[in-house]
């Protein structure tokens, strides 16, 4: 295992959301030898993946990647873009790939690039269903045939096989699709040889960029310097420090079980770990094992549609109507359908000021609620069905009958809702829903997914050849 | 001796863990007040599925993670995220009910 040190710096928590030029200069300066940056997450919804949309900003994502190309090729370091464009599917990938060759252009560029796509074929995935080889995760439905036709995007997260491969290969830029958040940043110290382990882990905590720092933010830089025993975690802007509590901390972040995490091909084991204040905001961790698994599965992602939405947000500023909201919901329910609406789609309103956070799981609508009520409400009434003209028209039928609903005790005749906006009512077009989130084996997780894809380009000056 | 969750904690967070889990993270500001906890496991499974109205077996995991001195639980999250009446796509304001707890100690 090499004894020196390798760099790793993560610019930002996510590619788009912008990190301070300070803090970025203060890091090259200490001569990282990778860029690397997740420019993804499920976390903002099914509707990213499923409409092959980015939820991150094209200008700000632009803004980001300037940075880190142009720093790249100064100091001739490789810059490495994992889950690109939000969700890493093939329309992700290639908005991702366009803003890189724009750069290219206006910076006068030249390097070499391997694209790595992450879409998974659906019949590649039926001979697994077929076959019985699809695990589901906790809590997720079997996948069927009928959800897998559906699915608009399917991808697979990515251990750091493929980019890995793509370094070896003499690569300059990595742009891959889904990726496994880590491998971003294990890629380059598990081609050189240091710890599986303690680079996966590093990874973890890095592909959240100062997040894992105090005070935490998603849009600052984190410099990681990797050994053959430790790895040591450091924030490039003065004003943050890593803290054991910050790091440990961040280990538990969005994950089930924080002693063991799976991943592709395996598990990250923390039951060694441990996490040492060195001082001038540096917290150093040694012990983390990776444990491979065979078969080497990878975590599949997929959406499908499931109807179109249309909303409406009003406000309520009256005791009366407040007092009895659930019974005056119900009749105008109730008369909404029976004017003929609501046979196709569902009508939601979310009451905010009661449980619009939590709904029916919210602890305090036996308590609170019953007894002390808001004096105001705000209220977005959702209709979700098959045509947007369908949810349009739910909407539109709830907000009126709700506007001027005679409710038992009413006082305030001219209207029950304040609007804020004109128009009232906003179509939101496709509803998706995860279709897909189950583990499937794989042979080659450096080869995988097949794809006609999967290339290397070569940018000179700016001009792709 | 009365135990407030809120006066002994750190952080109290909740996150999606993927899209059909939610998880809670409790941080403790002490470490004496994190082996309280764990030697009298105040904080479980049946605890966790009655604050969120989900079946004991909804509850995946309580699990106290020494290096952080922290409790994490893992459920089911009732609807999964962004499925239509979902109402917090990222699972991050779903911890107001642990703001609530607290214990008559004997």
């Amino acid at each position: 295992m090499p004894s020196q040190e390798l760099r790793i710096l993560s610019p930002t928590a996510i590619l788009g959301y912008g990190f301070p030029e300070a803090s970025f200069n203060k890091a090259l300066d200490r001569k990282p030898h990778v860029i690397a940056v997740d420019a993804g997450s499920s976390d903002p919804g099914p509707y990213y993946l499923g409409s092959g949309k980015a939820f991150t900003n094209r200008a700000f994502v632009k803004r980001d990647l300037r940075y880190m190309l142009v720093a790249g090729r100064k100091l001739n370091i490789p810059v490495i873009v994992g889950t690109a464009g939000g969700s890493g599917a093939k329309p992700h990938l290639k908005w991702c790939y366009d803003i890189i060759l724009e750069i290219a252009k206006e910076e006068n560029l030249s390097f070499t690039m391997a694209v790595i796509p992450s879409d998974v074929s659906k019949e590649l995935v039926r001979g697994a269903i077929r076959s019985g080889t699809i695990e589901s995760l906790s809590f997720v439905p079997p996948l069927t045939e009928e959800a897998l036709d559906a699915t608009t995007n399917l991808v697979a997260q990515l251990g750091p096989e493929p980019l890995v491969e793509a370094l070896r290969q003499g690569a300059n830029v990595v742009l891959a699709g889904r990726c496994y958040d880590p491998a971003n940043f294990a890629a380059l110290p598990l081609l050189l040889g240091y710890d599986e382990g303690l680079a996966i882990h590093m990874g973890k905590i890095l592909e959240c960029g100062a997040i894992a720092a105090s005070p935490g933010s998603g849009a600052d830089c984190a410099l990681a310097t990797l050994t053959d025993h430790s790895f040591i975690l450091e924030a490039p802007n003065p004003t943050r420090q890593f803290t054991i509590a910050s790091a440990a901390a961040h280990t538990l972040y969005e994950k089930g079980n924080p002693y063991e995490l799976p991943g592709p091909g395996g598990i990250l084991d923390l039951r060694q770990c441990r996490f040492t204040d060195i001082g001038q905001g540096r917290v150093e961790v040694q012990g983390s094992r990776h444990i491979r698994t065979e078969p080497y599965k990878v975590k599949l992602e997929g959406a499908r549609p499931v109807g179109h939405r249309s909303i409406s947000i009003a406000g309520v500023r009256d005791p009366i109507m407040i007092a009895s909201i659930d019974a005056i919901l119900e009749q105008v329910r109730a008369q909404v359908q029976s004017m003929g609406t609501g046979n196709r789609g569902q009508v939601f309103f979310h009451i905010y000021g009661r449980d619009g956070v939590m709904g029916p799981g919210e602890i305090r609508l036996k308590s609170q609620w019953q007894t002390q009520k808001p004096y105001e409400l705000g209220i977005v009434i959702e209709s979700v069905a098959p045509t947007q003209e369908e949810a349009e028209t739910l909407t539109s039928v709830s907000r009126s009958t709700l506007l001027h609903y005679g409710y038992e005790g009413r006082i305030s005749t001219a209207g029950n809702l304040a609007f804020p906006f004109s128009p009232s009512d906003i179509n939101m077009g496709t509803v998706y829903e995860f279709s897909v989130y189950h583990l499937m084996p794989i042979e080659d997780p450096v080869n995988f997914p097949d794809s006609e894809g999967r290339m290397m380009v070569t940018v000179n000056k700016g001009r792709l050849l | 001796m009365k135990l407030v969750l809120l006066d002994v904690a750190q952080v109290i967070r909740s996150k999606n863990s993927g899209p059909f889990e939610l998880t809670l993270d409790i941080m403790f500001k002490e470490r004496e007040t994190y082996e309280l906890f764990k030697e009298r496991n105040l904080i479980n499974k049946d605890v966790i599925a009655t604050l969120y109205g989900v079946k004991p077996e909804e509850v995946l995991s309580v699990v106290y993670f020494e290096p952080a001195q922290a409790i994490k639980a893992t459920l089911k999250r009732l609807i999964p995220s962004g499925a239509p009446g979902d109402r917090d796509i990222y699972g991050a304001q779903q911890h107001g009910p642990l703001l609530d707890l607290e214990w008559e100690l004997t």
